[in-house]
């Protein structure tokens, strides 16, 4: 379970972003809608444990993601929140595999038969041994969702998921991480601008920027 | 996946630029490597060479060219000297033995080195086959001589006049092979000894058969008749005592027609000229080595703005600030490592083709397949330069921004 309390960001004395609390229980999703601009990576940079706000908290399982500092806090992060970014941001030099054992290797974790598991599961087993440059866009966004998942996370967050993916795809990705949150007992936060998938999840809020 | 390989997967990005900054470390190194097995070679084998031997007389001229020819046989002698003034001096009380030499000959650009049994002693030598020398003709041979020019005891040849090959030949006195020695890995391994006798009588321009017929001296100086005057080009000298040192080379040079020089004395000399030439070498090398750690800054400096991105998302996904520090270091590393490898190999490979070329010089008895102690001061000073090459680009890494990066 994942919590937002009180938080308040502002990157200059002029803007501030007002995030409202909520809490997303494991095996539930929940869907951040907002303008560009509007703050929601941000946000998603601030639960994800990446930017630190300026108050408020971030609990996972009632860990408080801030008290933690330096190398416990990546160490966290690697094994708790899994992050789905804009684009797929898949490390070039390395191949399918070896991108989605990543994660485990930074938190010492064996990887072999996991990353078997969320291949076969995103369906790109047979793209285990390809190279990052050979694969379709959709290809390269199952992967990318696979190496967020491959440390079985308690909270997995997607940055815009949806936004280079056509209709049916971008379908299907959302059913994706949410059948998979379902699996992991995860807590899932999107966060978008994406009309299209509204209606897939249930659960959402907005947020605000607000100029002072 | 483990950090080496990641370091590895990143390096192979561009692996024109990775091979070129190993090669160009590689050749730095290389030259250092070679400087270190020829200066550790070279001195032992000096030193080896020398053992046992105090002082040598000879003819008047420079001392070091004294030294040369008739302890390393890599110069020519500077003239002979005659046998009674020879004889007296090896009479001196501060003289515990004398080993005459006499030189002048070659055989294929192998010098025939006339002597006694002592030169044997005083190297230590085994046979392979055969035995020692006991009639004028007789000859030893050296192991490379006999392994090179495929000669075996019982074999005959004939000498040149001179030092070097292409002289003209004693076609009326050829030698007889009587003793191969075993590998000694000095000098006289590429030597053909013989008696002061052959020298002589290969030069006569009569013939006197009783004399083939006799024994030649084994120790100290052959016998002459009261009507022959006879020269020898140098002596070995060992000495009695300490005060020997003193008084003894002195001696010789201020009272007799001869010239003393003390082998250590002018083989420090020598090194000591030979050393600012390896100091501007080394100099050289070090310059290279210098660029080439520049190289591998540039390159990982470089790099690592293309690959921010990269290092964000690591971060993203659980890598520590240290672990992507320790990447970028072990990168640095990486390259450097593999040029020091390099290094040592290609500098092995020069010594060998500088040996194969000059089988018979001064690097004769210098071997490429020797690795030293000292040449793991080249990995390490080449690990050294991998850390400082990559400290600064490891600590922007370490500083990287994920959410700056991630949102750019």
């Amino acid at each position: 379970m994942i919590s937002v309390d009180s938080i308040q960001f502002a990157y200059n004395k002029d803007q501030t972003f007002i995030i409202p609390d909520f809490e997303i229980k494991g095996g539930e999703a929940l869907l951040v809608l907002g303008k560009s601009g509007s703050g929601k990576t941000t946000l998603l940079n601030i639960m994800g444990g990446l930017l630190a706000p300026q108050q408020g908290q971030v609990l996972i399982d009632g860990v408080s993601v801030y008290a933690l500092k330096g190398n416990k806090r990546d160490k966290f992060r690697g094994k708790h929140i899994g992050i789905i970014f804009q684009k797929p941001h898949i490390l070039a030099p390395l191949t399918v595999e070896e991108n989605i054992s990543l994660p485990r290797f930074f938190v010492n974790k064996p990887s072999n038969e996991k990353v078997d598991h969320f291949l076969s599961e995103l369906d790109i087993l047979d793209k285990k041994r390809s190279t990052i440059q050979t694969l379709s866009e959709g290809e390269a966004q199952r992967v990318s969702i696979a190496r967020a998942l491959v440390n079985e996370p308690k909270v997995i967050l997607a940055d815009e998921p949806t936004a280079s993916l056509d209709d049916e795809n971008a379908k299907i990705v959302v059913n994706l991480l949410k059948e998979q949150a379902a699996k992991l007992n995860a807590a899932l936060l999107i966060v978008t601008h994406d009309q299209r998938i509204k209606d897939q999840i249930e659960q959402r809020i907005t947020i605000t920027r607000k100029d002072l | 996946m483990n950090m080496l390989k990641l370091g590895w997967k990143y390096l192979m990005v561009k692996p024109w630029n990775t091979g070129l900054n190993i090669l160009l470390l590689a050749l730095g190194l290389s030259i250092i490597t070679v400087l270190i097995l020829i200066q550790d070679q070279f001195e032992n084998k000096m030193n080896r060479d020398a053992a046992g031997i105090d002082l040598v007389v000879g003819a008047k001229g420079s001392p070091l060219q004294l030294v040369l020819s008739s302890v390393y046989h890599i110069d020519f002698p500077t003239g002979n000297i005659p046998l009674d003034e020879a004889g007296k001096l090896s009479a001196n009380r501060l003289i515990k033995n004398t080993i005459p030499m006499g030189l002048g000959d070659n055989y294929q650009g192998y010098r025939i080195v006339g002597t006694n049994h002592d030169y044997l002693e005083l190297y230590g030598t085994e046979f392979a086959s055969g035995q020692a020398w006991r009639q004028p003709f007789d000859v030893v041979l050296g192991s490379v001589v006999a392994e090179r020019l495929e000669l075996e005891v019982g074999d005959t040849f004939v000498g040149s006049h001179g030092i070097a090959a292409a002289s003209h030949e004693h076609d009326e006195h050829p030698y007889k092979v009587v003793g191969v020695l075993g590998s000694g890995g000095n000098v006289v391994d590429q030597l053909i000894l013989t008696s002061i006798e052959s020298v002589w009588y290969s030069h006569d321009d009569e013939h006197d058969h009783e004399k083939m017929e006799q024994e030649v001296a084994t120790t100290g100086l052959p016998e002459i008749t009261a009507d022959e005057t006879r020269e020898i080009t140098t002596l070995l000298v060992q000495y009695r005592n300490p005060i020997a040192a003193v008084q003894l080379p002195r001696m010789v040079n201020s009272r007799t027609s001869l010239q003393a020089a003390s082998p250590s004395f002018e083989i420090s000399r020598l090194f000591e000229l030979l050393g600012v030439g390896i100091s501007l070498i080394r100099g050289l090398a070090l310059v290279i080595v210098s660029i080439a750690a520049l190289g591998i800054f540039i390159a990982l400096y470089n790099s690592l703005k293309e690959r921010k991105y990269d290092l964000a998302v690591m971060r993203a996904i659980g890598a520590s600030k240290g672990q992507l520090f320790f990447l970028i270091i072990l990168e640095g590393l990486m390259l450097t490592s593999m040029g020091a490898l390099f290094g040592i190999l290609i500098g092995h490979f020069f010594l060998f083709i500088l040996v194969m070329f000059n089988e018979q010089g001064v690097m004769s008895g210098l071997t490429a397949s020797v690795f030293l102690r000292r040449e793991w001061w080249i990995v390490v000073y080449a690990l050294i330069v991998g850390v400082l090459a990559s400290l600064i680009p490891a600590w922007n890494a370490y500083r990287t921004d994920i959410a700056t990066q991630l949102t750019k």
